[in-house]
């Protein structure tokens, strides 16, 4: 079936006219019938324009014009992501009927790619959770494992992926929400350097540490993805001026000599033993190929929870503050003055997680409390980004777990918000150090669950962890591997 | 028995630059239009879109940090200041908190005819971005916002508690008023509400170190508001002092259609608008070069114009100042008397006819085709007395609109000033001959009627007498 396929060989097939983008398409939309009502990862599925956007790129190429790699194969959306014209919610009931005015740079890139949008796809609301739990509007199971959660909060991206729901889809990432979810369902997911991709029209969680990702089945795929998102934009004041070279070809380099860290504190950390030895037999596998694997030391890791909670949850208390009942979104009913609607249309349209951070960044900001909390968060986040860079003087890239365990049952943590919160003990960091890092599958636990390792670099290293991360690919004979819903 | 109090008063102005675009977003910036036509997803905070700094709002406000002598912080950040209100569509306002970008400077201003000044601090001047509006509707019940204002670059100065009464409050606000418009960096329209200032006062003993409890006041929206407002709100606190009372820390809203002011909010309410670093923006690096550039460009400021006006072209305050107050008039006269048009008369000219002519047009010096070198030939002309003063008046009109030469005109509408004596005699015979009882009350002794023959010989000459002669032939007549 069409939807087993990787992008790279789908675009190749359509280049040579062996298959058309609606027959691609309609094959994805038939996956999407099929599985989602078991699986939940889509929020609105665009069958109708996807349809047309197929039809499109096909006609201009039936006239012979040259097209992108992209053109034709589906990309499913994150519905933090702006899409013109179509239903982004954040998962949310704050935004339940939001359609934004505009579109996200990343979706005008795609378009001008010619790749489909197949739909939305769902997440914990406003992108924070590590289960897809929090979503406001329905529960995204495991495909892997339907009485699992997929991880979150790119939770409805990673299920679509890994079951065939879309080829290729975007997250986004502010401390763990791609890499985690691709960890817990077996698929890649790169979490770029900050500034690499435009923010602009991402709805905001974290404003210093959101990144949009690639997230796709193949090493190659989520290259090509990444090809066509990156680069600078004028409407992103923290877009980085960067050149980028084509991710697609910086692969199949090998791994003979490159220096991989193992910090021995991300060992410890409530990390389980077999995620562990999955992680420590993958760096053995790149030790046998000429990789030099080296001990480091990151001491502050222990750390980097708190100060992630304390930035992350800042910046949100005023990121979410917009969301007040009086221009869009969801707004009270029965209300008295202006006072009674906000309060009314927050509490009812919040769910208690995003209350939750809510309330943590505004006390964090508070006159009184800033110094003891925000600013020595700061300090924090500078210690850790000094330590990665004093290691990067020693090897090239890091090796470590992309998550502790792997993916717990539904409704096994939701009462536990600190359980939960551990989900991103290995991933925060990244994101505090503004660095790169990818999660790619490296076997699995007794349950049977996809564990991850994650490969972080140095800033704009993705040309290494995309080589390093397809080599181990090739080790293991592939990735791609979509497996029985139900 | 009561006391002598000193007023103690400190502002912060708030100037909406005149920017092309809006601060954050390519927006047109602009007074009027429709409502929310002047917006788009960023200035309305739609979720997901992102602030790009306009470094033209930086420069402007570098301008004035150079202008009121400020210490430049050209490394510098801009902060969120999270409140709710429905005309803040992101609920946050982007400022700047403890880094402005201009910082410690004084301003001099001009108390009096005599030219006496005194030097008001400058704490600091940052760069923030002004909220929309709530606008009524009579079809509707609730508020309505137009967000047209919204993301319009703002500067707030803010001062030191420098001022002990209104009227040097008013000598500074307008000081601040005339070097906006000299750098050319806000239209400082009061009723469009591009000038606003928050005032705050406190009272105290005189004698006393301490400063007094101060009291806040918004909502004023005209320099001679912030006069009303400054001298109640000091009647207020002095008076419940006398009563034994005392100043309560609070902020109070100035209400100028009954000229009280009412608690808007008191201390306790004060809100914690929880400052942080704008996360969205990066940190603000200007150039030190630029930074030396800006401040090469600037041009003389109208304090220091009109202390040259009165001290060196010996001109009286009320010319100067109109002279300052209108900066293409101040430099029209400048180039005229560098051409040697005598000052007074260059001053009397502009701000005479000149700005009268403009007046009843409508029009500014631009428009006209009046030139510093046709001034001061006209001015030549009639200190030659070659022309009349009141021929002058002609000519002026006429090298304003028609371009033509002064030469040109003098000529063309026959305007030379006759000087001889026997063309004159007859004019002065028939005029006396018509006024026999302002002859009769001459002889009287009533001597200042020369005047009004002088002025009946003009104008029978058409204004081309030379007024002096007349005045000689009609005294050797009438006598």
């Amino acid at each position: 079936m069409l939807y087993q396929k990787s992008a790279t060989e789908l675009s190749a097939m359509l280049a040579r006219g062996e298959i058309s983008a609606v027959e691609l398409t309609r094959s994805v939309l038939g996956r999407i019938e099929e599985t989602d009502g078991k699986v939940g990862a889509y929020v609105t599925v665009c069958a109708e324009d996807a349809l047309k956007q197929a039809a499109a790129v096909d006609s201009r190429r039936a006239r012979g014009e040259e097209l992108p790699a992209l053109a034709g194969i589906p990309v499913a959306i994150k519905d933090n992501i702006c899409t013109k014209g179509v239903l982004t919610t954040c998962s949310s009931k704050m935004l339940y009927n939001f359609k934004p005015p505009y579109n996200a740079t990343v979706i005008e890139r795609l378009n001008a790619a010619g790749a489909v949008m197949p739909g939305k796809l769902n997440m914990d609301e406003f992108a924070m959770g590590s289960s897809c739990e929090n979503s406001a509007i329905k529960l995204t199971h495991n495909p892997h494992d339907l009485t699992r959660v997929p991880g979150g909060s790119s939770g409805g991206s990673a299920a679509a992926v890994a079951s065939g729901e879309t080829i290729l889809a975007l997250g986004s990432d502010t401390g763990g929400s791609i890499r985690q979810p691709s960890s817990c369902c077996g698929i890649v997911g790169l979490k770029p350097t900050y500034g690499s991709v435009s923010r602009y029209g991402l709805i905001a969680f974290a404003s210093s540490l959101d990144q949009i990702g690639p997230m796709a089945r193949t090493v190659g795929d989520a290259a090509l993805l990444y090809n066509t998102i990156c680069g600078r934009d004028e409407r992103d004041a923290t877009s980085a001026h960067h050149t980028y070279p084509d991710f697609t070809k910086c692969m199949g380099k090998g791994v003979k000599g490159l220096r991989i860290g193992v910090p021995k504190e991300y060992f410890g950390l409530g990390v389980t033993k077999e995620v562990e030895k999955a992680v420590l037999e993958a760096v053995d596998a790149l030790r046998a190929e000429g990789a030099e694997i080296r001990e480091i030391s990151l001491p502050s890791t222990d750390a980097a929870l708190a100060a992630y909670y304390i930035i992350s949850s800042a910046e949100a208390s005023s990121n979410l503050a917009r969301f007040d009942g009086v221009k869009y979104g969801y707004r009270a009913r029965e209300i008295d003055g202006l006072i009674d609607l906000y309060e009314k249309s927050r509490s009812e349209g919040f769910g208690d997680e995003v209350k939750r951070r809510i309330m943590l960044g505004t006390f964090v900001l508070s006159s009184g409390f800033f110094d003891a909390y925000y600013k020595r968060g700061k300090v924090l986040q500078q210690k850790i980004a000094s330590e990665f860079a004093e290691a990067f003087e020693g090897c090239d890239l890091i090796a470590t777990p992309t998550s502790p365990f792997t993916a717990f049952r539904l409704g096994e943590n939701v009462d536990d918000p600190l359980k939960m919160y551990a989900a991103d003990i290995c991933t925060v960091t990244v994101n505090i150090a503004s660095l790169p890092a990818m999660s790619i599958p490296c076997g699995t636990g007794a349950d049977g669950m996809p564990i991850g390792l994650q490969l972080i670099g140095p800033r704009f290293s993705e040309a290494a962890l995309f080589n390093a991360a397809a080599h181990y690919e090739s080790l293991v004979g592939g990735f791609n591997k979509i497996p029985a819903i139900g | 028995m009561k006391k002598d109090y000193e007023i103690i008063i400190g502002l912060e102005v708030h100037a909406e630059l005149n920017t092309k675009s809006k601060i954050f977003c390519t927006c047109k910036n602009a007074f009027g239009g429709e409502v929310n036509a002047n917006c788009c997803p960023v200035c309305t905070g739609m979720p997901g879109t992102l602030p790009v700094l306009n470094e033209q709002v930086v420069y402007s406000c570098i301008r004035m940090g150079h202008a009121l002598g400020c210490t430049i912080h050209n490394i510098c950040k801009q902060d969120r200041k999270n409140y709710f209100y429905p005309d803040l569509p992101k609920a946050y306002q982007i400022s700047q908190f403890d880094v402005p970008l201009c910082e410690n400077g004084a301003l001099e201003v001009m108390l009096d005819d005599e030219g006496h000044t005194k030097t008001i601090g400058v704490t600091r001047i940052h760069i923030e971005e002004d909220a929309g509006k709530l606008i009524h509707d009579d079809n509707f019940s609730g508020s309505l916002v137009d967000f047209n204002r919204c993301g319009v670059p703002l500067i707030e100065i803010v001062s030191e508690p420098d001022m002990r009464s209104s009227a040097e409050a008013k000598a500074y606000l307008d000081t601040i008023k005339s070097i906006l418009q000299y750098l050319n960096i806000s239209d400082c329209k009061m009723q469009e509400g591009s000038i606003r200032c928050d005032v705050n006062v406190s009272v105290r003993p005189v004698g006393q170190k301490e400063f007094g409890t101060r009291v806040e006041m918004k909502n004023v929206n005209s320099f001679s508001a912030a006069v009303r407002a400054i001298d109640y709100e000091a009647a207020r606190q002095i008076e419940l002092l006398e009563d034994g009372g005392h100043v309560v820390q609070e902020t109070r809203k100035w209400n100028d259609a009954i000229g009280e002011n009412m608690v808007l909010r008191s201390k306790e309410d004060a809100q914690d608008y929880r400052y942080f670093p704008e996360p969205d923006l990066l940190t603000i690096v200007v150039p030190q070069e630029k930074v030396d550039a800006l401040r090469a460009e600037q041009p003389e400021l109208p304090n220091a114009r009109c202390k040259r006006y009165m001290f060196e072209n010996k001109l009286p305050r009320f010319d100067a100042n109109l002279l300052v107050e209108n900066r293409d008039r101040g430099d029209l006269f400048d180039a005229a008397a560098a051409l040697g048009a005598p000052a007074k008369a260059a001053a009397n000219w502009l701000n005479g006819d000149v700005a009268r002519l403009l007046g009843e047009r409508g029009l500014t010096l631009a428009d006209t085709k009046l030139t510093a070198e046709s001034l001061a030939e006209m001015i030549d002309a009639i200190e030659k007395k070659t022309i009349s003063n009141t021929a002058g008046k002609t000519v002026i009109e006429e090298i304003m609109f028609s371009g033509k030469s002064v030469s040109e005109v003098i000529s063309e509408k026959g305007l030379a000033q006759v000087s001889d004596t026997g063309a004159l005699r007859s004019v002065v015979e028939e005029v006396l001959s018509k006024n026999e009882k302002a002859v009769g009350e001459y002889k009287a002794g009533k001597t200042n009627v020369i005047g009004f023959l002088v002025g009946q010989c003009m104008r029978a000459t058409k204004g081309k007498g030379n007024p002096e002669l007349l005045r000689k032939l009609l005294e050797e007549l009438i006598g």
